[in-house]
C-alpha cells in the first residue's frame, strides 16, 4: 500500500486513493517528512466527522517538487492521542482546533487551549469569558490588557501584555470573538452564488485571494478547466489587490510612527487602485468579479488603457515617497531592529507569505505551487533577512513594484474573452480537493470533501493569518510596549480570517 | 497685564494654526483656524461622566490644571511690561506652578486605575523631570547675565550689554520650542493625533476625562503653547514700545505655530526609549548658553 499520495495544487483526488494509516504511522510519516526539510510545510491538518469517529487529513506541501502530500487516519471521537506538536510546533494550532471540534485529547501538547470558540465546538462550557490566559505571580511585572473592543474601528481581539515597565515580556493574543461559522455555512448554503459570496466575505481585505481559492477549488472539484480569460482575470485581480493592500499598509505604518507625509501620500495612492476595481467590476473590493466558470466583467483594451493611466500617475509618486521614507532617519530609527522574528522562530511557528519571507524563508505559492497565470510568470519571491519592521516595509515596497511589472506585462497581452455559458457544475462524488493561493498576506488554503452524492461534507479554510498571529506575539517580546502598534501594523493580520 | 491679554488672545488661534499647517503640508485644505476653539466650546457646554472607580481627585484635577497654568501666565511679562505678578525669583514659582498642575493630572490619571493611564502618567512624569534641568540652567544663565532674578527684569535688561545676547536668545528659543513641545506632548516626543493608547503620553492620561473637564484640559494645552510663545518672544523684544512689541509677539506666536506644524508633518516621532536622550540634548544646549554667559561676563577661566 502506498504510504503517501501526492497531488498538484488545484487537483482532486478520490477519497479512497488517500492512504488511511494507523495513528502512529500517520504521525511518524508526517513528522518524518517535515523533519529538517525547509521546503516542506503543513498547509492544512483537519478532521472530518464520521459517525462515531473522526478522519484526520494532513496535507503537506513540498515547495521544491510542487506537490502536496495527503494522508489520513481514522481515530475515535474523544480519544487520547500523542500530539504532532511535540515534534513540530507548526501543528500546535491545528491540534487545538481538532480538540475544540472533536474533543480529541493530546497527551503531550505544549500548550493546550481553545482556538476560536467556533459555534460547532464540542464543549459549549468553554467560552471566551473563561479563557485560560497565561498568568504570573510577581510584584514587579504588570499586566496590560487591550481589547477586545478595538481602539480604532477594526475587529475584536484581546491582547494581554505582561510587561516589566515599558518592556514587553510576553504577549498573548486571543481571538475568537466573532463565531461566524463560515465553514458550516459553506455546507448549508447549496447555491453556487451563495457560496461565492461567502468566499468573498471570509476576509474583506482579501476578497480576491479567498474567492480565487474557492473558485479554483470548485472548478477542479467539478472537473472544469477555466480558460485563459478567467485565469487572466484572477491573476490580475490578485496582483492589483496586493498592490492596493501593500500601499495601504505602508500608509498605516507611517501613521503609527506619526509620519504624516507618508501616511497621507500612501493613503492617497491606494485609492486609485481600489477605485480601479470599481471601474472594472463595480465594487472597490472586487466583489462579484470572480465567479466559477464565468466572469461578468471581461477585460477590455479600454480597461487596460485606463490602468496604464492609473499606473502612470501612481508610479512616480510611489517611488518618490518610498525613496523619502526609506531614507528618513526618524522613520528608520522606528523601523530598524523593531519586532524581530528570527528565521528559526519563523520556521517553528510555520508562518506563511510575507511573515516568512521577511526572515529569509522562501515561501511563496506563486513560485512553489503556481496556479492560473503564475505558471507563465517567472516569479522571483522577494526575500529579506532581518525579520524586523523594516524588512516587512521593504517587502511591501518591493512587491508593489514587482506586481506593477507583472500587471503591465499581463495587460499588454490580453487574451480573448469568450462568452461563458454558465456551465453546469456537478462536483465529483467522494472526492478530496485542495486549492492554494498566494494572497497578499500569504498562503491561503481551501480544502473540500464531497460525499457519495457529490454534496459537500467538509469545507476547510486556512487563512494566512492562522499561524502568523503567533509570529506577531513573538516579535514584540523584549520590545517596548509603545512599539507594539507598529509591529502589529507591519504584520497587518486578519481577525476574521482567523475567526472563521 | 498686557501680556495676560495677549496670551489669552494667542491661545485662541494657536492650535488652529498648527492643525492648518499640518493639513496644508499633507495636501488637504484643513479646518478653519478657530475650529479647535469651537470644539472646546462645544465640550464646555457638555456635562462630564465620571467612572465609579475614581475619587474627588479625578474631578478636581482639570480645574487645578488650568488654574495652575493661568497662575503661571500671570507671571510672564512682555518686554518692558511686567506680568500681573512680578517679584525676585518669580521664574522658580513659574516652573513649580506648572509642575503643580502636572502633578494633579498625573495623580488623576492614576486615580482611574487603568493600566493605560498609569503608563501615560509614568512617561509624563519621567519626561517632565528630565526637562526641568534644561529650564533652570537656561533661566539661571540669563539671571547670571543680567543680574536679576525675575522674568521681567531679566527680559527688560537682556540686550543692554552686547548683541551676542540675541544669539543666546536664538539658542534659548530652540530650547523653549522643544520644552513647549515636550510639555504639551507634541511631536517628536508624543503624537497628539494617534489613536494608539500604547504609544501615547499625555493623550492616554486624559482618556477618561470627558465633556467640560476635557474642554478645560484641551484649552490648557492652548494656553501653555501661547505662554511658551510669549516667553520666546520676550527674548527678542527687550524694552521696545508697545507698537513694536505687539506685532513681534504675534509674529513669534504664528511662527512658532507653523514650526510646530511643520515639525509634526515631516518627521516620524521618536521611539519611546530615545525620548530621554533627546530631552537631555536640551540640557546640553542650556549648558552652552551657560558657558556663553560665562564668556560674556569674562568669568570663564
Amino acid at each position: 500500500m502506498d504510504y503517501i499520495v501526492s497531488i498538484n495544487n488545484n487537483q482532486s483526488l478520490p477519497i479512497k486513493d488517500i492512504p488511511e494509516q494507523a495513528y502512529h504511522t500517520f504521525l511518524e510519516n508526517n513528522i518524518g517528512m517535515l523533519k529538517d526539510n525547509d521546503n516542506r510545510h503543513c498547509v492544512n491538518y483537519f478532521g472530518l466527522q464520521q459517525e462515531s469517529s473522526v478522519k484526520l487529513f494532513c496535507c503537506i506541501a513540498d515547495d521544491s517538487i510542487h506537490q502536496i502530500y495527503i494522508s489520513s487516519c481514522v481515530v475515535n471521537k474523544g480519544t487520547t492521542l500523542n500530539s504532532f506538536a511535540k515534534h513540530n510546533l507548526n501543528f500546535e494550532k491545528f491540534e487545538r482546533e481538532i480538540h475544540e471540534n472533536f474533543n480529541i485529547k493530546y497527551t503531550d501538547h505544549p500548550w493546550f487551549k481553545p482556538v476560536r470558540y467556533s459555534e460547532n465546538r464540542v464543549n459549549k462550557a468553554e467560552t471566551i469569558a473563561n479563557y485560560p490566559f497565561y498568568s504570573f505571580d510577581s510584584e514587579e511585572l504588570h499586566e496590560v490588557g487591550v481589547g477586545p473592543v478595538h481602539a480604532g474601528i477594526i475587529e475584536p481581539g484581546h491582547f494581554r501584555f505582561i510587561c516589566n515597565g515599558e518592556q514587553i515580556m510576553h504577549l498573548e493574543i486571543q481571538l475568537g470573538y466573532q463565531h461566524r461559522g463560515i465553514e458550516q455555512l459553506f455546507l448549508k448554503k447549496k447555491s453556487l452564488l451563495e457560496r461565492t459570496i461567502l468566499a468573498e466575505s471570509i476576509a474583506g481585505d482579501t476578497t480576491v485571494g479567498h474567492t480565487t481559492a474557492f473558485v479554483n477549488l470548485w472548478e477542479n472539484l467539478c472537473g472544469y478547466q477555466p480558460d485563459l480569460g478567467l485565469q487572466f482575470t484572477r491573476t490580475l485581480a490578485l496582483e492589483l489587490e496586493r498592490m492596493a493592500m501593500h500601499t495601504a499598509d505602508l500608509s498605516a505604518m507611517c501613521t503609527d510612527i506619526a509620519y504624516q507625509l507618508g501616511s497621507s501620500v500612501y493613503g492617497r495612492l491606494r485609492t486609485p487602485i481600489i477605485n480601479y476595481f470599481q471601474e472594472w467590476c463595480g465594487n472597490r473590493l472586487a466583489k462579484s468579479l470572480i465567479k466559477p466558470g464565468t466572469t461578468n466583467f471581461p477585460y477590455t483594451n479600454d480597461l487596460a488603457n485606463r490602468l496604464n493611466q492609473v499606473f502612470a500617475a501612481y508610479e512616480p509618486d510611489f517611488i518618490e515617497m518610498s525613496t523619502k521614507l526609506f531614507k528618513l532617519p526618524s522613520a528608520l530609527s522606528r523601523f530598524e531592529r523593531t519586532g524581530v522574528v528570527t528565521l528559526d522562530e519563523v520556521k517553528s511557528i510555520g508562518t506563511v507569505g510575507m511573515a516568512a519571507r521577511m526572515s529569509g524563508l522562501n515561501r511563496d505559492i506563486r513560485l512553489s505551487h503556481p496556479h492560473d497565470l503564475y505558471t507563465t510568470i517567472n516569479h522571483q519571491p522577494i526575500i529579506k533577512r532581518h525579520g524586523d519592521v523594516y524588512s516587512r516595509a521593504q517587502i511591501r515596497r518591493d512587491e508593489v513594484k514587482q506586481s506593477m511589472g507583472y500587471i503591465r506585462s499581463m495587460i499588454g497581452n490580453i487574451p480573448d474573452f469568450k462568452k461563458h455559458d454558465n456551465p453546469e457544475f456537478k462536483p465529483m462524488p467522494d472526492t478530496f480537493s485542495i486549492s492554494l493561493v498566494e494572497g497578499w498576506r500569504g498562503e491561503i488554503c481551501h480544502c473540500a470533501i464531497t460525499d457519495s452524492k457529490g454534496e459537500l461534507i467538509l469545507y476547510k479554510i486556512k487563512d494566512s493569518s492562522f499561524h502568523n498571529w503567533l509570529a506577531l506575539a513573538q516579535s514584540v517580546r523584549n520590545n517596548e510596549i509603545s512599539d507594539f502598534p507598529i509591529c502589529n501594523k507591519s504584520f497587518n493580520l486578519s481577525y476574521c480570517g482567523h475567526d472563521l | 497685564m498686557v501680556s495676560l491679554i495677549l496670551i489669552l488672545v494667542a491661545s485662541l488661534f494657536f492650535t488652529g494654526i498648527v492643525i492648518r499647517t499640518k493639513s496644508l503640508a499633507s495636501g488637504r485644505k484643513g479646518p478653519g483656524i478657530f475650529q479647535p476653539m469651537k470644539d472646546i466650546f462645544r465640550l464646555l457646554k457638555k456635562g462630564s461622566v465620571y467612572s465609579s472607580t475614581t475619587s474627588i481627585i479625578f474631578q478636581i484635577a482639570p480645574s487645578f490644571y488650568i488654574a495652575s497654568v493661568l497662575m503661571a501666565i500671570l507671571i510672564v511679562p512682555l518686554g518692558d511690561y511686567p506680568g500681573v505678578i512680578s517679584f525676585q525669583g518669580d521664574f522658580i514659582l513659574f516652573a513649580y506652578l506648572l509642575a503643580f498642575g502636572k502633578f494633579f493630572m498625573i495623580i488623576s490619571a492614576l486615580d482611574t486605575g487603568s493600566s493605560f493611564e498609569g503608563m501615560g502618567a509614568s512617561r509624563e512624569s519621567l519626561f517632565s523631570m528630565l526637562v526641568e534641568p534644561a529650564f533652570f540652567i537656561l533661566m539661571g544663565s540669563f539671571a547670571l547675565l543680567t543680574g536679576h532674578t525675575s522674568f521681567h527684569d531679566i527680559f527688560a535688561t537682556l540686550h543692554y550689554g552686547s548683541n551676542i545676547s540675541y544669539l543666546l536668545g536664538l539658542l534659548a528659543t530652540f530650547v523653549f520650542i522643544m520644552i513647549a513641545m515636550i510639555e504639551n506632548s507634541r511631536m517628536p516626543v508624543d503624537d497628539p493625533k494617534t489613536h494608539l493608547e500604547l504609544t501615547m503620553i499625555h493623550e492616554v492620561m486624559v482618556l477618561d476625562n470627558s465633556g467640560f473637564d476635557l474642554g478645560l484640559i484641551l484649552h490648557t494645552t492652548n494656553l501653555k503653547f501661547a505662554m511658551y510663545g510669549a516667553i520666546i518672544s520676550n527674548f527678542f523684544i527687550g524694552d521696545l514700545s508697545l507698537i513694536y512689541t505687539i506685532p513681534i509677539f504675534f509674529a513669534v506666536q504664528i511662527g512658532f505655530a507653523i514650526v510646530a506644524g511643520l515639525l509634526e508633518s515631516f518627521m516620524a516621532r521618536f521611539r519611546m526609549s530615545h525620548n530621554p536622550q533627546f530631552i537631555f540634548i536640551l540640557t546640553s544646549v542650556s549648558l552652552l548658553i551657560f558657558f556663553g554667559v560665562l564668556l560674556l561676563l569674562e568669568r570663564f577661566v
